[in-house]
């Protein structure tokens, strides 16, 4: 008899023991709505994002000192023979840039006589990748430039193999990519051997891309090339995205979906090359019309 | 003996929490990664019960949510969610002997990778690869570790104070 009251306030305990969970709740739905649909605002975002940064360089070190070790303590052997190696390969590229160049200044030159504007030049800089794990779910690489070093949102992002994505998220002292490969990643391509524009989107999967709704009397074979058409602005055109592998109808059987393996090394190298924008000479794009 | 347990104890296990999220690990170990911060959350809803356990848990998934990519709130929610459950079953579960305690923890790991299928469902993310079905299990394998390791480090800075 004493004891009845008891269970009353166990109730309202319970209550307001769940008040703040579903408080959590609700808002926690509301923040990955407005993520979801891109309407978030950046800043809140890169607030965040400055608070956890050394959270990312803390996780970047075993990896550092890792690859400090290895420079610095590996054998002469190995480095030298790296190094006649490496030597090789430059004067290769050299060989190939010289006569790139004299290819490109004869293109200047043509391109003066037509009155149409220089296009293609190229400014980039060299950016490292931070050793973190990110969501495995989502391809994204973390930069280790940032806003201080003038990076900025919509950024292409290549290696030497090709296209390899773009920045969408910058911070003070760094910035997030979404690579090529990612699901919610797409990028206007053309084929090189037809021109044929087309869409290649990413799959999630860091080996293929999928290039959809291409009509069925399109010409696309197995070994096409693909590389950036430059339209939309946001990517300069003619860097490599991929090759196709297999072509297949796809469910609707109206039209073929091709498979392609990306042309960069998506899951591989430390280093990568941020197209830098404010070109002086217009977009880069597809040749425009003179007036 | 309702000492205060020390902050730089809470703070550093939910630092190494973090870490442990973006900790570059060979690609196998990469979808089957040890939740860890979950797992120090659980052991301080269970050793300092308090009614800011939820909103801080929250805040920690934010982080998280920051720190590894993923929509804005997810982490958060599945924390929150977590904390909610262990100060829910928090009597039950302070007595369970270690095996069972462990069988429980993985249990709450195992909700909380099915409340991370729904929202990434949700969101139209594919089918996760396989070895995330791992996760919850070697969670629970590491469980009785991280519940020794931290209490050994509290008790030890309690019968320190104490004994001054």
């Amino acid at each position: 008899m004493i004891q009845s009251g008891a269970p009353a306030p166990k109730l309202s305990e319970a209550a307001a023991g769940s008040l703040p969970l579903l408080a959590c709740i609700a808002l926690s739905v509301v923040l990955m709505v407005a993520d979801h649909r891109g309407e978030l605002s950046p800043r809140v975002r890169a607030t965040l994002t400055t608070a956890v940064e050394p959270i990312w360089q803390l996780a970047a070190l075993p990896m550092r000192v890792w690859g400090w070790g290895e420079t610095h303590l590996s054998r002469q052997e190995r480095l030298a023979g790296e190094n006649i190696a490496l030597r090789r390969e430059l004067q290769l590229r050299d060989a190939q840039i010289a006569r790139l160049e004299a290819v490109a200044q004869e293109n200047a030159r043509l391109r003066e006589l037509l009155g149409g504007k220089a296009g293609y030049r190229l400014a980039v800089r060299m950016a490292g990748i931070v050793e973190v794990d990110l969501d495995p779910w989502r391809q994204r690489v973390r930069l280790d430039l940032g806003s201080a070093e003038g990076v900025e949102v919509g950024q292409a992002m290549i290696d030497a193999g090709g296209m390899l994505g773009q920045v969408i998220e910058v911070s003070g002292r760094g910035a997030t990519a979404l690579l090529l490969t990612d699901a919610n990643h797409a990028v206007p391509v053309q084929v090189v051997r037809t021109g044929l524009r087309l869409v290649a989107v990413g799959t999630g999967r860091s080996d293929a891309l999928r290039v959809p709704n291409i009509p069925r009397s399109a010409d696309v074979q197995i070994d096409d090339v693909l590389v950036t058409s430059g339209i939309g602005g946001r990517f300069p055109a003619g860097f490599a995205v991929g090759r196709v592998v297999s072509i297949a109808p796809d469910e609707s059987r109206l039209f073929l979906e091709a498979e392609a393996v990306p042309a960069a090394r998506i899951d591989r190298g430390r280093e990568v090359l941020l197209v830098m924008r404010g070109d002086p000479e217009g977009p880069v794009g597809p040749p425009e019309n003179g007036p | 003996m309702n000492r205060p347990t020390p902050l730089w104890l809470r703070l550093g296990s939910v630092i190494v929490g973090l870490l442990v999220l973006v900790l570059p690990l060979p690609a196998l170990f990469d979808d089957m990664r040890p939740y860890l911060l979950a797992l120090v959350l659980v052991y301080w809803a269970l050793e300092a019960p308090g009614t800011g356990g939820i909103v801080a848990a929250w805040l920690l998934g934010l982080l998280a949510d920051v720190l590894t990519g993923t929509l804005l709130g997810e982490q958060a929610l599945r924390l929150a969610v977590l904390v909610f459950l262990v100060q829910r079953f928090r009597a039950q579960l302070r007595f369970f002997p270690a095996w069972q305690q462990a069988a429980a923890v993985g249990l709450m790991l195992l909700n909380d990778l099915v409340l991370m299928l729904v929202l990434r469902g949700i969101g139209g993310a594919g089918l996760p690869p396989l070895g995330v079905l791992l996760a919850p299990l070697l969670g629970t394998l590491l469980w009785p570790w991280v519940f020794l390791l931290l209490d050994a480090l509290r008790l030890r800075h309690r019968e320190r104070v104490g004994g001054r």
